[in-house]
């Protein structure tokens, strides 16, 4: 058996390499925060777009790369959304970061204990759980309307300025910078989590968790730890939400936000993070052209793409963003390089 | 207290038949179809405009119910259903929660948002007295009409040569295959049939369960929690589920309001926990 | 010499069915052992067993006197029994070198950093480089797996679990399905196994069973049947009567 000699370096530079910045990733990001300038009147929707697609990239974290089918996400991004709400009304935290992080952890401590009945069973009763687990979190605020103001919503709450400097300007353009920011850092943050080895071995339990434990990953701890991970994305998300609109509603829970939002996901592809990011993009400005022809039949136009997007193969209407993906994985697989020509610049 | 029960029986039962066709599909093909609800709906509201508006008998209307549900189960099967069975399950849950989107706007659209009923014979309202148990007749007439399908359906299933190819398939869809039993036929044909008894029990649920456009979103985590609980591998099982989930709703409802919508979720957390593989799944073999 | 792992009166239910009965087996430190039998024997059901994929109905498995019969099959992985897969069982999507890497990180104790690149400690990657080369899948290191040649996704099978490193290694028909020109490799590989590692060997090829077992023990229905030195086995009339009988019972 003739036995090819490879260089440790080279290897090494292989797999690191794979999560090195690709220029097209710094141009994307460059070209996100040029919007603060460029289109300071599309703050708004801007807004909705950033918190959109952190939440969508929360459900990545567990749907993309760990492999779990989630239709109820949404009790996290409720529950973070009113935990800053109620956080802020009654003057408990002050100050909108702090409120935030707060959320966050709250929203984690949430996933971390209803992660364990997800772990258990199918991929349907995952879904019975997720979905469950959203609408018990929804009745239990309508029936506490002395906190969380049942149907009405929770009124009343009035958000103190960022860091104490910057306040929420009726033009939503600090609240754009604001989410903007936190996009992004929280983005950072997932970007080391996925080329980490536990990132790694989130993408092999979703490829398959038999081999993942016969190679001593401990698979549930892993599922626990990331759903617990994502869901503190979701409630800060669900607290952006609030905080910019100063306002928590029953609707953050409802199953149609779910719903939409595996869409969103879906738009833009699985298991690379942009994906989320792009779907929110192309989501929000897909609603408002169409809410405004149909308002009412809104939901029609996500059940026919949702039926026309597997029908026609997720992979094939997506193949258009296979460009982003490329640049979160820099390896294009249907190119094979011959040996000896790969050395460039990793 | 017994009359609790009784309504808890009628309404499980009812569940049952809404949710026997779901619980069939998904144990032979491992298809995840979270669209059932809106293939009872379909029944409902035919009924609904057969009965209100044409003045259809309310007894001719159910079967036609089924036949309506049945026909509309076949054509999304072969059309539409059909190209999905071997995708992801996510793919399969996008796709059906897209048709549950459509169906409701559709519906919405046509029949309007408000919750409809349908006008029932005067003799089948009100109740009557046996040994001081309250007894609706219409429930009544539900638990009869359930209880000859389900053991209508347990004959078919253990009797027939069509229900020995269903269980075959079911055990091990490949082996069938083997046999020369063409599981493509067995499937669309109970694709149609648990469609059509999906319908039924939409027709015959629009009084109790109440019936509008968002029909199939609100009851598609009973039809879940009937076939997790339940387990997929008899009909046997979700029927109890469906008791269990129809007596402890009605029953929590009743005793504890505030609580009462969280007595099923409750089942459904203390089943999962003690039995994760439903309450009634036979031990799986490797 | 010393016994690395035992069982005692293994048993599998499903059902009323009995997968396995009162298995006792014994393997010794550095041991070559095969285990051999007709179809539907148990073969794979005892491996499953080994390695916590199923839970007996009764019986105690023992890993160098350490009874391991209730542990979890990542938590016996750790104390090191790997095994490989009759079925390929790999991350269709991860290349060999991904999977490598994320093989030999988990076992040096970086699974649970989440901060750190894959691949960014030397230890790590002076294994992988390593395996890579021991298995010649140098090549092929960036493709998916589920694009690789069957030969290649076979050795990928192995090294993965060599990744591990086993003190005792199952290996669940290692050469199964693999077409004539590309079984060199998969046999180079078994053979080349460090001699301190025990492995359990399930085999259909004879051949194979032959040259490579200093030790056979043949199942029958659940049952240890004999049990031996492979000379000792061949001549066994009771063996002979199982294989020429095994076309006529199925």
């Amino acid at each position: 058996m003739l036995l090819a000699r490879l260089s440790q370096e080279e290897v090494t530079g292989r797999l690191v390499g794979r999560a090195h910045w690709h220029p097209l990733e710094v141009l994307f990001w460059v070209a996100a925060f040029a919007t603060i300038w460029l289109f300071p009147s599309k703050h708004l929707i801007l807004t909705e777009i950033a918190w959109l697609a952190l939440f969508a990239l929360s459900l990545d974290l567990i749907l993309g790369y760990a492999g779990i089918v989630s239709l109820g996400h949404a009790a996290f991004f409720g529950f973070g959304a009113y935990t800053a709400a109620l956080l802020a009304k009654h003057e408990i935290i002050n100050e909108p970061v702090i409120a935030l992080v707060v959320a966050g952890l709250a929203a984690s401590a949430l996933g971390f204990v209803t992660s364990f009945l997800v772990l258990r069973g199918t991929d349907l009763t995952r879904i019975m759980v997720t979905l469950g687990v959203a609408f018990v979190l929804r009745e239990i605020a309508n029936q506490n309307g002395w906190l969380t103001g049942g149907a009405d919503g929770l009124q009343g709450v009035t958000m103190k300025p960022i860091l104490g400097q910057f306040r929420f300007d009726m033009f939503g353009h600090n609240g754009y910078v604001y989410c903007l920011v936190v996009l992004f850092v929280l983005f950072l943050l997932a970007r080391r989590i996925v080329n980490s080895p536990f990132g790694l071995s989130l993408q092999s339990i979703r490829n398959n968790p038999l081999r993942a434990s016969a190679i001593g990953i401990n698979v549930n701890a892993r599922l626990i730890a990331i759903y617990t991970i994502a869901a503190g994305y979701a409630g800060i998300a669900g607290a952006l939400l609030a905080q910019t609109q100063a306002f928590a509603s029953l609707a953050y829970f409802d199953f149609e936000r779910s719903a939409d939002l595996l869409l969103v996901l879906v738009i833009g592809g699985t298991g690379y993070l942009y994906g989320g990011i792009i779907g929110a993009v192309v989501f929000k400005f897909m609603h408002d052209y169409l809410a405004v022809l149909t308002p009412q039949y809104w939901p029609f136009w996500i059940g026919l793409l949702l039926v026309v997007l597997v029908m026609v193969g997720r992979e094939r209407i997506t193949g258009w963003t296979a460009p982003f993906r490329r640049m979160a994985d820099r390896l294009d697989w249907r190119r094979l390089r011959p040996r000896g020509e790969t050395t460039e610049g990793r | 207290m017994l009359t609790i029960l009784f309504d808890g029986i009628a309404y499980g039962m009812l569940l049952f038949v809404l949710a026997c066709g779901l619980a069939v599909t998904l144990g032979l093909m491992n298809f995840v179809n979270l669209a059932h609800g809106a293939f009872a709906m379909a029944g409902g509201y035919v009924t609904v405009v057969m009965v209100n508006r044409w003045g259809v008998p309310f007894f001719a209307a159910l079967p036609l119910a089924f036949l309506f549900s049945a026909v509309i189960g076949l054509l999304f099967e072969r059309t539409l259903y059909v190209h999905v069975y071997r995708k992801p399950h996510l793919d399969q849950v996008l796709f059906t929660i897209g048709l549950v989107f459509m169906s409701v706007a559709a519906v919405d659209f046509v029949m309007g948002s408000q919750q409809v009923f349908v006008q029932l014979p005067s003799w089948l309202e009100g109740q009557f007295t046996v040994f001081g148990v309250g007894i609706g007749r219409y429930r009544l007439l539900i638990i009869v009409i359930c209880g000859v399908l389900t053991v209508g359906l347990q004959l078919v299933l253990s009797r027939t040569r069509f229900g020995s190819r269903l269980r075959a398939a079911v055990d091990d869809a490949r082996v069938a295959r083997g046999l020369g039993i063409n599981v493509n036929r067995v499937f669309a044909l109970t694709f149609a049939f648990g469609s059509g008894l999906a319908g039924l029990g939409g027709a015959l649920g629009a009084e109790i369960l109440g019936l509008d456009p968002i029909f199939p979103l609100k009851f598609m985590i009973y039809f879940l929690i009937v076939v997790t609980v339940g387990g997929t591998s008899s009909i046997t099982g979700p029927f109890l589920a469906s008791l269990l989930l129809g007596i402890g709703d009605v029953a929590g409802k009743y005793y504890v309001p505030t609580f009462g919508s969280f007595v099923i979720y409750t089942i459904m957390i203390v089943v999962l926990i003690w039995r994760p593989q439903g309450l009634f799944a036979r031990p799986v073999g490797r | 010499m010393t016994v690395v792992l035992e069982t005692r009166n293994l048993e599998k239910r499903f059902g009323g069915i009995i997968a396995t009965g009162n298995v006792s087996l014994s393997i010794e430190k550095g041991a070559r052992h095969a285990l051999i039998g007709p179809n539907g024997a148990g073969k794979t059901t005892i491996i499953n067993q080994l390695t916590g994929v199923l839970p007996p109905t009764s019986g105690r498995i023992l890993l160098e006197g350490q009874d391991i019969t209730g542990l979890s099959a990542h938590a016996r992985v750790g104390l090191g029994l790997a095994r490989t897969f009759q079925i390929n069982q790999l991350f269709a999507d991860l290349s060999p070198l991904q999977t490598l890497g994320l093989a030999v990180s988990e076992r040096l104790g970086y699974g649970h950093d989440w901060w750190r690149v894959t691949g960014s400690k030397p230890p790590v990657m002076a294994e992988v480089v390593e395996l890579l080369e021991r298995f010649n899948l140098g090549d092929v290191m960036e493709d998916p797996t589920s694009q690789l040649p069957y030969g290649k996704q076979r050795l990928l099978e192995i090294a993965v679990a060599i990744a591990c490193r086993p003190r005792v290694l199952l290996l669940d028909e290692p050469a199964a399905g693999v077409p004539e020109d590309e079984r060199e490799d998969i046999l180079a590989a078994v053979a080349a196994l460090p001699s301190d590692v025990t492995v359990l060997l399930i085999e259909h090829d004879m051949d194979l069973v032959f040259s490579f077992a200093d030790r056979i023990s043949v199942l029958v229905n659940g049952s240890l049947f004999v049990e031996g030195k492979p000379e000792e086995v061949a001549q066994d009339p009771r063996v002979k009567a199982v294989y020429l009988g095994e076309e006529a019972h199925v």
